[in-house]
């Protein structure tokens, strides 16, 4: 077979190497967790009985009625907040969706020092710039003032 | 002989599943849903909902692997507009279904050097920064309008995925300043012609601006934005087709995980849900993957336009009828 000068730069490959580990670690996660929910081993705070009367409303609405109806916290469950509730089966089933929604973070950040090292400031710099974004939109910050 | 009838199986199957999702019966059987939208079941049938949804996102894997298209762009229209679940979630869910596929999908582009960092890196950084303002403005307006612009998006993109060309190698006589300072560039062996095929791209900044406006409708409607990132990339940038494919789906890893926190944050998760989407969507890619070697794609080509017609106008008219405009 002919040695195709085809091979993918060294940042991409460890990139990747990271998106891989953590996408099977989500997903593998997300059917353990779905199944304590949906089997009623791990019994949530919305019964599963009521659920499909929530999820046709406005996600403020369906918010401020779990929080009356369930949760009875002073604010709306938003941001970061759902942690408090990890021990419920459908909040657990959060934890697996913030490592598909988190991987990319960090795979920047493990890739950034490696750009710098090699002289290529300007994919570096990118390279912060899209951590900050991502941590910034993952931080919860920007859900103040939800409607 | 064998060969025969499993082809004949496929087929069948696929008209099966297109018949099912254009039938008139269909659309009538939730319209009657989307009227009423907290359904009409006792509390015991709790769990039809998700099962139903389970199979539609199991068809739509299905049509989305053999018509070329992401999960996303079939999701949100679909089961915002026949469905009892309202936007708000339905756009988290799509975001998350878009985000899973090009995870799935990521790792083994960018070791195949098919999908290029060096090309996303700059292009994901604007479309994940308009992504979030996209979310945000989506998440802020009235459900109506969101909807009404949905419905006129997925027409354009019906107009977009019957008007644009695609083009292999685009000819590009000389890199431009930008991706020559970025070195964006790559090498790919392209088995049909047994050639290594070195690119590169120009017009890099009316191609990153472009981004602004693809990022934002991908966080407002939460669609994916495969069908807007290739023609750009390829047409407009001049990457090759193949890298312009791969490097959008990968893409869509980033931008969709800047929109999909937002949605996050917001509350717009609801696991019964999202799990059975994702579920569906991938075990309906695996056999839609199956099926391509029988299926034929002009055909499913112009299933996916129709429904997408169809899932457009249904915005349209939903929007629409909120507003008291009664068009049907």
């Amino acid at each position: 077979m002919a040695n195709h000068n085809t091979q993918a730069t060294e940042e991409q490959v460890q990139y990747a190497a990271i998106l891989e580990k953590g996408m099977y670690a989500g997903l593998v996660l997300m059917v353990i967790t779905f199944a304590l929910y949906v089997l009623g081993i791990m019994p949530p705070i919305v019964p599963l009985s009521e659920i499909s009367t929530y999820w046709s409303m406005p996600v403020h609405d369906y918010l401020v009625a779990i929080n009356t109806n369930f949760i009875h916290w002073e604010h709306l469950p938003t941001g970061w907040s759902w942690v408090k509730l990890i021990g419920y089966g459908d909040f657990l089933n959060f934890l697996p969706v913030t490592i598909l929604s988190g991987i990319t973070i960090l795979c920047y950040m493990v890739i950034t020092p490696g750009l710098f090292a090699r002289g290529d400031k300007a994919m570096g710099i990118m390279a912060v710039a899209e951590v900050l974004i991502l941590t910034l939109a993952a931080s919860g910050l920007l859900a103040v003032g939800s409607h | 002989m064998q060969g025969k009838i499993k082809e004949k199986v496929g087929l069948l199957f696929v008209s099966l599943m297109c018949t099912i999702m254009l039938s008139p019966a269909w659309a009538l059987a939730t319209e009657a849903t989307a009227m009423n939208p907290v359904p009409a079941m006792g509390e015991a049938d709790w769990w039809k909902w998700p099962v139903i949804l389970l199979f539609v996102t199991f068809v739509m894997g299905i049509i989305a692997v053999l018509g070329g298209v992401g999960g996303g762009v079939l999701f949100v229209p679909i089961i915002g507009g026949f469905f009892p679940f309202h936007l708000d979630f339905v756009r988290g869910a799509g975001l998350l279904v878009a985000l899973c596929g090009a995870l799935a999908a990521g790792p083994g582009l960018l070791k195949a050097n098919l999908a290029s960092l060096r090309l996303a890196m700059p292009v994901a950084l604007i479309a994940s920064t308009m992504a979030i303002v996209g979310a945000m403005v989506g998440l802020a307006l009235p459900t109506h309008i969101v909807q009404l612009a949905l419905g006129g998006t997925i027409l354009g993109i019906v107009a977009i995925m019957l008007s644009a060309k695609k083009s292999t190698v685009p000819h590009v006589p000389q890199a431009d300043a930008l991706s020559t300072a970025l070195r964006i560039t790559g090498v790919f062996y392209e088995p049909t012609t047994k050639e290594e095929i070195n690119w590169k791209i120009h017009r890099t900044i009316p191609g990153l601006l472009t981004f602004i406006i693809i990022g934002f409708m991908a966080g407002m409607f939460g669609l994916g934005a495969g069908w807007a990132n290739v023609p750009v990339l390829n047409l407009m940038m001049g990457a090759p087709l193949k890298i312009s494919v791969a490097t959008s789906k990968f893409l869509l890893s980033i931008t969709d995980t800047s929109a999909a926190w937002i949605y996050l944050n917001k509350g717009c998760v609801i696991p019964m849900m999202v799990v059975p989407s994702l579920i569906g969507i991938m075990l309906g890619s695996f056999v839609g993957v199956r099926l391509l070697k029988v299926a034929k794609p002009t055909f499913i080509r112009w299933m996916v336009i129709v429904i997408l017609l169809f899932a457009g106008l249904k915005a349209v008219q939903k929007g629409l009828s909120t507003m008291g405009y009664n068009l049907f």
